[in-house]
């Protein structure tokens, strides 16, 4: 119980800013699902980390943390049946080239 | 609500529901039923009109020995708090009905014109294109005069003054397939229009400095506009001048003076039936009525424009006479005739007095356009018939017709008679009355109007001979025939009015104040003013009853002015010159430039910048959602450094 409270959140940092560049980044909406997942799970990290060394007595960080996963857990399966189908009409999933619904 | 208002508000609504039934559901009906619905609903009207006259005059009009007008139903004695039009505490307007001599005697000149004409339609536009649409016009025509003869204020007089207006043009432009046609119809919507821009000013400055529309206050000889008016000036000119000056500008747009007379011969481009009710007898007499109406605000606050109208209209007057001289169309001829005419009863009223024998030529303007009415719309239905067997309006085409339409010229005959002033025709006693209120006024005047009354007789007279005497035409396999019975009927039926019209004791009945006055024939005047009338008919007789080369030399010998007259004294010329190279050339070119170039320059520009703007920055609009969330993160962590710098 000796690690301090800023190296859990330079790991979330990292987690989120490597989310954000390749959320730009990659083309591949793959990718930039898994991206969005790690920018989810930093602010995952966030909240169970202020909960346990800001308010120890309490427990809405990690009931937060546990709602995201499940909506996270959703939105994924949504956002995949989605590419899939994207998949299927232009035989393509970079984000680049689906232009379909732009006018 | 009294049965008298009962009865005038039918007269005025059988013509608006009639025109709304024609005019709506004329397409599905056959041209027969149309013709005999307008015709039907005019003859109720009619009945109701001499209903309403003879009530008036032998019941319930006469007070104290004088004729007064009788008001209603509103303002309503029994909610005086309520108005149709409230413009400020003081200024308020009520419709309503106006019965009073000239109202009563104006509804009768209209419903007997409109019927005839209605009567006549029915032989005369027999299998026309757009016969429904005919009737429909012609009854709301009737509506709107109808319905400004009886107003009770000079607004409401505005409102049916310009549905006469827009009717007429209708009417003119009625064969709108002919270039012709619906030029003339712009030319008298645009040049009445713009009279009408002057009886609106007028209407606003009287309204501003007497608080009332009524004419039963602006009238009343002890109220107290009349007695103690506003002195505010204008220019050095009392407001009051202004204002009837103004309000006569309208007038004289409608009545066709001078120089606003232009549109009337051109508006003979319209069905021939439509000239003798709209152009002959009833809405260019609403010129003369506005006077007549108005007419105690006229003699007492401004006699300077009343003399003025007395000049102007014996100018009008000599002048048309003159071109009715030469012209050859015969619509043309009647039409300057009309205006000649027109002329007369406004100088009756110009050097007319107020009050008993004063009052002469009050009497006489009314007492002429009750008669003129009925012989001009008998010359105008025979000139159709005339039309209607010949298929031209020009003199050349005709001759010899008496042979082929015996009634046809004896009621030709008998109108012209009474136009020149002959008894015991109606035409000499309103004519006799004119010249002697003229005399007893002002002598240039007089003399003036002798003379027209010469002119009027040889003109006349020259249209009868042209077209019933002379040569015979070759008029091909199809020879003139009499007008059917529908046409000759009005004919007949006006040719008995125009004998008899002239026995009416109109000093009686309608004078300027209601009072009855003596009057005996003043044989001083009259037997010359007869003796005239017979010079003008023998000289036309002499010219030309037979073809010969006499009208033809007297022409050559004065060719200038012979010219001069046949193109109406260049008064078209001279409007396009102003028009066009005065007002389009000098005044709305600079200002179309102005308009088209700074002004719309202005508002070109900003539209161009923000144009150019947009062109700029739309590739920011991609539409690729990475390069938004790269912007939005980077302008959050911008926002965030800011704060952190300068806040924390």
């Amino acid at each position: 119980m000796d690690i301090p409270m800023s190296f859990y959140l330079l790991v979330s940092f990292v987690m989120f800013f490597a989310g954000v560049f390749g959320f730009i980044t990659r083309k591949n909406m793959i990718a930039m699902l898994m991206s969005l997942e790690l920018i989810l799970n930093s602010v995952n990290i966030n909240f169970v980390v202020f909960n346990r060394f800001l308010f120890p007595e309490q427990m809405e960080g990690m009931f937060f943390t546990l709602f995201i996963i499940g909506v996270a857990a959703a939105e994924t399966a949504v956002a995949i049946a989605i590419i899939i189908n994207v998949f299927r009409s232009v035989n393509n999933i970079s984000a680049d080239d689906i232009q379909k619904m732009k006018y | 609500m009294d049965t008298k208002f009962i009865i005038a508000l039918l007269i005025l609504a059988i013509p608006a529901f009639n025109f709304l039934l024609l005019g709506l559901g004329g397409v599905k009906m056959s041209h027969r039923t149309a013709g005999l619905i307008g015709t039907i609903g005019l003859t109720v009207v009619a009945v109701l009109s001499y209903y309403t006259a003879i009530t008036y005059f032998f019941d319930y009009g006469c007070m104290e020995g004088a004729y007064q007008p009788v008001i209603g139903p509103f303002p309503d004695e029994a909610n005086p708090a309520f108005h149709w039009l409230q413009f400020t505490d003081h200024l308020t307007l009520d419709l309503g009905i106006w019965l009073d001599p000239i109202s009563v005697m104006m509804l009768v000149v209209i419903s007997t014109v409109s019927l005839m004409v209605h009567v006549y339609s029915n032989g005369y536009m027999h299998g026309e294109r757009g016969f429904q649409r005919y009737f429909a016009f012609l009854s709301l025509f009737t509506f709107s005069m109808l319905g400004l003869v009886v107003a009770t204020n000079i607004f409401q007089m505005y409102i049916f003054w310009e549905l006469v207006g827009v009717s007429s043009y209708l009417l003119i432009g009625f064969y709108y397939t002919k270039p012709e046609a619906v030029l003339a119809a712009k030319k008298a919507f645009i040049v009445t229009r713009f009279a009408d821009l002057g009886f609106l000013i007028g209407i606003l400055i009287l309204s501003y400095y007497t608080n009332t529309f009524d004419f039963a206050v602006l009238t009343d000889v002890n109220g107290p506009v009349l007695t103690s008016p506003s002195g505010a000036t204008f220019l050095g000119i009392s407001v009051f001048s202004w204002a009837t000056a103004l309000l006569f500008m309208g007038g004289a747009g409608k009545s066709a003076m001078m120089p606003l007379h232009i549109w009337l011969p051109d508006a003979m481009e319209g069905p021939t039936p439509v000239s003798a009710l709209i152009h002959a007898a009833t809405m260019v007499v609403a010129g003369v009525f506005l006077v007549a109406r108005l007419f105690p605000l006229y003699f007492i606050l401004t006699p300077e424009v009343l003399t003025g109208i007395a000049y102007l209209a014996a100018a009008t007057s000599l002048y048309a006479a003159v071109v009715a001289c030469v012209q050859t169309d015969i619509k043309r001829v009647l039409a300057f005739s009309t205006i000649s005419q027109i002329a007369y009863m406004l100088v009756a009223l110009g050097v007319s007095g107020l009050g008993g024998h004063e009052g002469l030529g009050y009497m006489a303007s009314m007492f002429h356009l009750f008669t003129h009415a009925f012989f001009k719309a008998l010359l105008f239905l025979c000139a159709g018939a005339v039309i209607h067997a010949i298929g031209s309006n020009e003199m050349d085409r005709m001759g010899n017709l008496r042979k082929y339409m015996p009634i046809t010229h004896i009621t030709f005959l008998i109108a012209c008679l009474a136009i020149a002033g002959i008894p015991p025709f109606s035409g000499f006693f309103s004519k006799d009355e004119i010249l002697v209120a003229a005399f007893e006024k002002d002598k240039l005047i007089f003399f003036c109007q002798y003379f027209v009354a010469g002119l009027t007789a040889f003109y006349m007279f020259r249209l009868y001979y042209g077209i019933f005497w002379g040569t015979e035409r070759d008029y091909g396999k199809h020879l003139p025939h009499e007008a059917p019975l529908n046409m000759s009927a009005p004919l007949i039926f006006l040719t008995v009015l125009t004998c008899c019209t002239g026995l009416l004791p109109f000093n009686e009945l309608i004078t300027s104040d209601g009072r009855p006055f003596d009057l005996h024939t003043e044989w001083g005047i009259a037997l010359p003013s007869i003796a005239v009338g017979v010079l003008g008919i023998v000289v036309a007789t002499v010219l030309y009853r037979r073809p010969n080369p006499l009208p033809q030399r007297m022409a050559d010998s004065v060719r200038t002015l012979h010219r001069a007259a046949y193109r109406r004294f260049y008064f078209d010329e001279i409007y396009m010159f102003i028009t066009k190279n005065v007002i389009f050339r000098r005044i709305c070119s600079p200002v179309a430039w102005f308009d088209r170039h700074i002004i719309d320059g202005f508002m070109d520009f900003q539209a161009w910048w923000s144009n150019a703007l947009s062109f700029r920055i739309r590739a920011l609009q991609s539409g690729s959602l990475q390069f938004y969330v790269g912007v939005f993160i980077f302008s959050i962590l911008v926002i965030a450094g800011l704060l952190i710098a300068f806040v924390f």
